[in-house]
């Protein structure tokens, strides 16, 4: 059933939602507009209740750790901003292709197209939770500091990261529908592996080599999460990071190219 | 203006996955253990939905497909509107494509008249400017009045139609797929849809619409398809086809 042949029907596919990437930007603008209609706060309830889940957490947290709110409070609110944005995309990824089936039943609109408006669609809802930060700031007193600009080369990364990972596991997931629980319980487990709710130095030197550095989630969170707490990330940050972005893409590519012709008769 | 359509020996195979297949888990235990857990049954049945296709449309012709139902319609809409890629043999599709299969798709019952026909273009892949400068005259045209700026969810039925029906029609492709022809509203609107939809049609290059009217095909096509189990069982024009098949 699986045809093998070479071609390149996938990067085609990218390359046409790209050249006109207006329309994945305009219906998801629309889907905002949607949450909006049904209640004033729109997308701001998300942010309320990620403002409650960051003051309660770093209250007690707080305490157990014994760290001071001036340094744990803006680490976890970044933390969890950025972790809501990740595991929400994620998350939808598994059922991007399968809820807009009507649309690629129906319309050759490049498939592609779908993937940029999930994304751009919880982009946008990450935007509305990220006024929470400069709020906690204020509340703390903490300033912020010139290395904040790397928070620009860091979402770059990110949302290149985040095209490529929702492209495979939608293809995957039309294939596949019990992944999509799979998928869940995955970003559960990374939830607690990855230094979100708690911070780096409370692990021994030993443990955080190997605990930290082979968690690709760790080094996604670490160049988003430095910028914005004042401090540049590192280098192996950077690097894994980028390595990651790029065998991503090629594996999305060669996926993508064998498989584009197939997801219409999954759904 | 161009527009042409070739399929060579098109065969269309659409899998049909019970839960078995469905599952990775179930897949990856078969795998492992060598078939002997999880899947218990091939968990996929494959249905040959076009057989062996040869065809070719060319310019300004008006093709109606006829055929039971089943036969395959459909899935040939569906793969000239490069839906559906064929499992195997060739296709060349020279042209923009515009479909008129189910012209409520993508409309959002909690957005307003307008907002519908702005987000309806997008798809369809209306350019912004065309519904800026054409907005009055398609609002005139539904005659939907203040309706235009609230939620379609508060539309009748009718109303729906009309406002669905004049933003599809606003497409100009070369090459325009139906399912059946599109009637919408009372008398006195129909009489106006049908205008537009004529219109619609003598700007596009070829026409390609199933249907199982016979007074349709008559009326506007110059040949007929008559597909059976997936296969072509005759092709021509429709005096010569169509007491054949509404007879047979």
């Amino acid at each position: 059933m699986i045809k093998l042949n070479a071609n390149r029907e996938g990067k085609i596919d990218i390359l046409a939602a790209i050249k006109n990437i207006y329309l994945p930007l305009y219906l998801a603008k629309s889907d905002i507009r949607q949450r909006y209609r049904r209640s004033t706060l729109g997308p701001f309830w998300i942010t309320i209740s990620t403002g409650v889940m960051i003051a309660c957490l770093g209250s007690i947290f707080g305490t157990i750790f014994k760290t001071p709110l001036y340094d744990f409070l803006p680490f976890l609110s970044a933390g969890l901003i950025l972790w809501g944005f990740i595991s929400s995309t994620l998350t939808e990824a598994t059922t991007v292709f399968s809820s807009s089936e009507p649309i690629i039943k129906q319309l050759p609109i490049p498939l592609f197209t779908h993937v940029i408006r999930m994304v751009a669609r919880n982009f946008y809802i990450f935007l509305h939770n990220l006024i929470i930060f400069p709020i906690v700031l204020i509340c703390v007193q903490r300033p912020l500091t010139w290395e904040s600009l790397y928070l620009i080369p860091g979402l770059a990364i990110l949302l290149l990261n985040l095209l490529w990972a929702s492209l495979s596991i939608g293809i995957i997931c039309s294939r596949y529908r019990d992944l999509t629980q799979i998928m869940t319980s995955i970003l559960q487990i990374f939830f607690y592996v990855t230094p979100i709710i708690w911070m780096p130095s409370a692990l021994p030197a030993r443990a955080s080599l190997m605990v930290l550095d082979p968690n690709p989630f760790y080094h996604f969170m670490q160049i988003l999460r430095c910028p914005l707490l004042g401090e540049s990330p590192t280098s192996l940050n950077w690097g894994i990071t980028l390595l990651i972005t790029i065998v991503g893409w090629v594996f999305a590519g060669i996926l993508f190219d064998k498989y584009r012709s197939r997801i219409a008769y999954w759904l | 203006m161009m527009g042409k359509i070739i399929l060579k020996k098109v065969c269309v195979d659409i899998p049909v996955y019970n839960s078995q297949g469905r599952s990775l888990k179930k897949t990856m235990m078969g795998i492992a253990t060598g078939g002997r857990i999880g899947l218990t049954e091939a968990g996929k049945t494959v249905i040959r939905s076009l057989d062996n296709i040869d065809l070719q449309i060319a310019p300004l012709e008006r093709v109606g497909i006829i055929g039971h139902n089943g036969s395959g319609k459909s899935t040939l809409l569906r793969v000239l509107g490069k839906v559906y890629a064929p499992s195997s043999g060739e296709i060349k599709i020279d042209g923009k494509i515009g479909s008129l299969i189910d012209i409520s798709l993508g409309i959002d019952g909690e957005a307003t008249g307008i907002e519908n026909i702005y987000l309806r273009a997008a798809l369809l892949g209306v350019p912004k400017k065309q519904v800026d400068r054409d907005l009055q005259s398609l609002i005139e045209f539904t005659e939907l009045g203040d309706f235009i700026n609230m939620p379609v969810r508060t539309y009748s039925t009718g109303m729906h139609l009309r406002l669905a029906f004049a933003v599809s029609t606003m497409i100009s492709p070369e090459i325009l797929l139906m399912d059946e022809w599109l009637s919408v509203g009372d008398n006195n609107f129909q009489a106006r849809a049908e205008e537009r939809l004529n219109k619609l049609i003598q700007r596009t290059n070829i026409l390609v619409i199933a249907s199982h009217s016979r007074a349709l095909i008559e009326r506007c096509c110059t040949r007929v398809i008559w597909l059976e189990h997936g296969k072509i069982k005759m092709d021509g024009v429709p005096s010569e086809i169509c007491p054949l098949y509404f007879n047979y």
